[in-house]
């Protein structure tokens, strides 16, 4: 074995964690084309490196916001695949009860917000999660998942200066996927690069290839550090691909067929295996011994799920306020 | 016990909530800068003195920082996010409407989202922007409480039910209503001002209040429109019609319990709002008392408010906009004479 950084477990942690998320979004996309599962779904194929490296950089007790794709967010920050699952399927055992769907996952519990749909609106809830640490003294930080489309919004521009000017732990994480929805993101922006917007708001900002693992978690790393230290808010620019529609049965005919070829060389599961079987930190073996688990668990929250009671019709009047009025 | 004004009443009310509970904290523009304001209107006056660390002045980025509001809520917090003008709100309609109402339903009801926005209304010669009484936007908003207090007893009790509720909470409050002193003096100021005692009272949400005893016509009305309705039913009373007159304080919840035995009553209802007339808290209360109420009424629901036109600036334009007494007293004689 060749001298390495990190432990092999941490290392052997990653890899679970990407290939949970993909194994889980495969089994959803399926579910979905059976039409055995209901509502809409947008998935996290190909992005995989951005929530898993820097959710590993967090500790149990910092919170984050996702997005309308937060499958992935959820998994990554220890959202259970049966609780995700259950959610799915609109089920009493979800992590919403069923009140929130693919949309709204999450489970603050575990330190995820449920999600907000609506692009950028989380960027102003983290920045409050981040002011709420900073007034109650405590040392967590909040990290504020969403895409380059959301970079487009007032909403980014209003938080992410509240977060630099009060000097607020948060670190924006933009997953760059180069496509809102349809449009690419050249057609909407005009520099280069999202992370020199950071410059407006004299706050450090780096972009990142989002689908190497290893440095996704060296930002991260770098950011939260940062963060947790009073420093204030980074805004890290991830960039990376969705090798999956933008929402389902989306061929996505817009995606180059040349990028998107490119783009499945490049994706973050082969690029880290190939470099944990050339590093010799683990066999082809241990790989499959721990892909056959996480079939096995993803198979048990679709049992499970399936199993689980729906909610009654008339459950649909509570949990609208705390207090009974 | 002492007189105070809202203004006045709420500055003391907010400060004491804060000083109750160091969870509760101000966030808004203008908020806490030595020598300004106070908020526009005085409302929130030298409290950075008191609260250095517990007044948040933001950008002016009303979005952003009801936003901010909520992601503190969630972590513990009780944020009073204010806006100058209620218009404003429509700038952060985002947060307000598809978080702050829906985060606790969208989490299976596992969330809590303590939070009190304050929103001052009413036409005052701004125009178009600065003026509108938005209350009838925020009805069919499910997840958000809605205060009117009209009178300074009212803001504190309600206030202080607003800040220790586990729920959001938008309050609005009427700009000619706060008595607000000194550059910040409004022209054509009602007086609102109460003796507030010393004591922690507080006034329940969805609990209305009979401020007239009538037996001929029930008026509901609120905030500005309350006041009026009082000196409508004042002057009525000359003319041997006895108007019972019910301020709500509250739109969600309602005290239909309160509103119904009085139209049971009278069998008249009028309903008068400052707001456009249509899709208004006169459509909806109106719509409810046709719905429940048939067997008890002797003559049709009638409803005052201000047309379907933008907020005008110029003087007679928004005299002629705002329901005034007479419009009030036409209302009533009709329903009476029906």
């Amino acid at each position: 074995m060749s001298e390495n950084k990190y432990k092999t477990g941490f290392l052997l942690d990653l890899y679970r964690g990407m290939a949970l998320i993909r194994k889980f979004e495969e089994r959803v996309k399926y579910l979905f084309l059976e039409g055995i599962m209901p509502g809409t779904i947008h998935q996290y194929q190909g992005e995989e490196a951005c929530a898993v490296g820097v959710c590993a950089a967090l500790e149990p007790e910092d919170v984050i916001t996702s997005t309308h794709r937060p499958h992935g967010h959820c998994l990554a920050k220890g959202l259970t695949p049966r609780e995700v699952m259950a959610e799915l399927f609109g089920r009493t055992t979800g992590c919403c009860k069923g009140k929130g769907g693919s949309m709204h996952m999450g489970n603050l519990s575990k330190g995820v917000v449920p999600a907000v749909a609506i692009v950028g609106a989380g960027i102003p809830i983290a920045t409050g999660l981040g002011l709420a640490f900073k007034m109650k003294k405590e040392k967590r930080v909040a990290v504020c998942f969403m895409g380059d489309g959301a970079t487009n919004e007032g909403a980014f521009h209003e938080a992410v200066n509240m977060g630099a000017i009060w000097d607020l732990p948060v670190v924006y994480v933009i997953e760059n996927n180069l496509y809102g929805a349809s449009t690419h993101v050249s057609k909407v922006m005009k520099t280069k690069t999202i992370a020199e917007r950071s410059v407006a708001y004299d706050i450090p900002g780096a972009t990142i290839d989002g689908n190497d693992v290893l440095k996704v978690y060296e930002a991260a790393r770098k950011a939260v550090k940062r963060a947790r230290q009073g420093q204030g808010p980074t805004l890290l620019e991830l960039v990376t691909y969705r090798i999956t529609g933008h929402s389902r049965r989306d061929p996505a005919l817009y995606q180059d067929e040349a990028e998107k070829k490119k783009a499945l060389a490049n994706e973050p599961i082969g690029r880290f295996s190939k470099y944990l079987l050339s590093e010799g930190i683990a066999g082809q073996e241990t790989l499959d011994r721990i892909d056959k688990e996480i079939d096995q668990e993803i198979e048990a929250s679709v049992e499970a799920a399936m199993k689980a009671p729906e909610p009654k019709p008339e459950d649909a009047l509570e949990g609208v306020f705390a207090e009974k009025s | 016990m002492k007189k105070l004004s809202i203004a006045e009443a709420l500055r003391e009310a907010i400060s004491q909530e804060m000083r109750r509970d160091e969870r509760v904290f101000c966030i808004g523009e203008d908020i806490g800068i030595p020598g300004g304001w106070g908020g526009a209107f005085t409302v929130t006056l030298g409290m950075e003195k008191e609260f250095p660390d517990r007044m948040i002045n933001t950008p002016i980025s009303e979005n952003g920082f009801f936003g901010v509001a909520l992601g503190a809520a969630l972590m513990g917090l009780r944020p009073i996010a204010d806006v100058q003008y209620g218009d404003f709100l429509f700038c952060a309609m985002d947060q307000i409407a598809n978080q702050i109402a829906k985060m606790r339903y969208m989490s299976g009801g596992e969330l809590t989202v303590p939070i009190v926005m304050r929103a001052p209304v009413g036409s005052t010669g701004r125009g178009a922007q600065h003026g509108q009484s938005l209350e009838p936007f925020f009805l069919p908003l499910p997840g958000i409480k809605i205060l009117v207090p009209a009178t300074a007893y009212d803001c504190v009790g309600l206030l202080r039910s607003a800040v220790r509720s586990d729920d959001p909470v938008m309050m609005f409050e009427h700009k000619l209503l706060y008595g607000s002193k000194g550059a910040r003096a409004e022209t054509g100021a009602v007086d609102a001002s109460s003796e507030i005692p010393d004591e922690d009272y507080v006034v329940p949400m969805g609990k209305a209040v009979v401020r007239r005893a009538g037996k001929d016509v029930t008026i509901i009305a609120t905030l500005l429109m309350m006041h009026r309705s009082l000196q409508a039913a004042d002057s009525l009373a000359k003319e041997g019609i006895d108007v019972e007159v019910i301020d709500p304080r509250s739109l969600v919840p309602f005290d239909w319990d309160t509103v119904k035995s009085s139209v049971g009553k009278t069998g008249r209802a009028v309903i008068v709002e400052e707001s456009p007339r249509r899709g208004g808290i006169g459509a909806e209360i109106g719509a409810t008392l046709a719905e429940e109420m048939a067997e008890y009424l002797v003559a049709p629901i009638k409803r005052v408010a201000a047309p379907d036109v933008p907020t005008p600036f110029a003087p007679p334009m928004e005299k002629f906009y705002i329901p005034d007494t007479d419009r009030i007293e036409e209302a009533v004689r009709k329903v009476v004479s029906f």
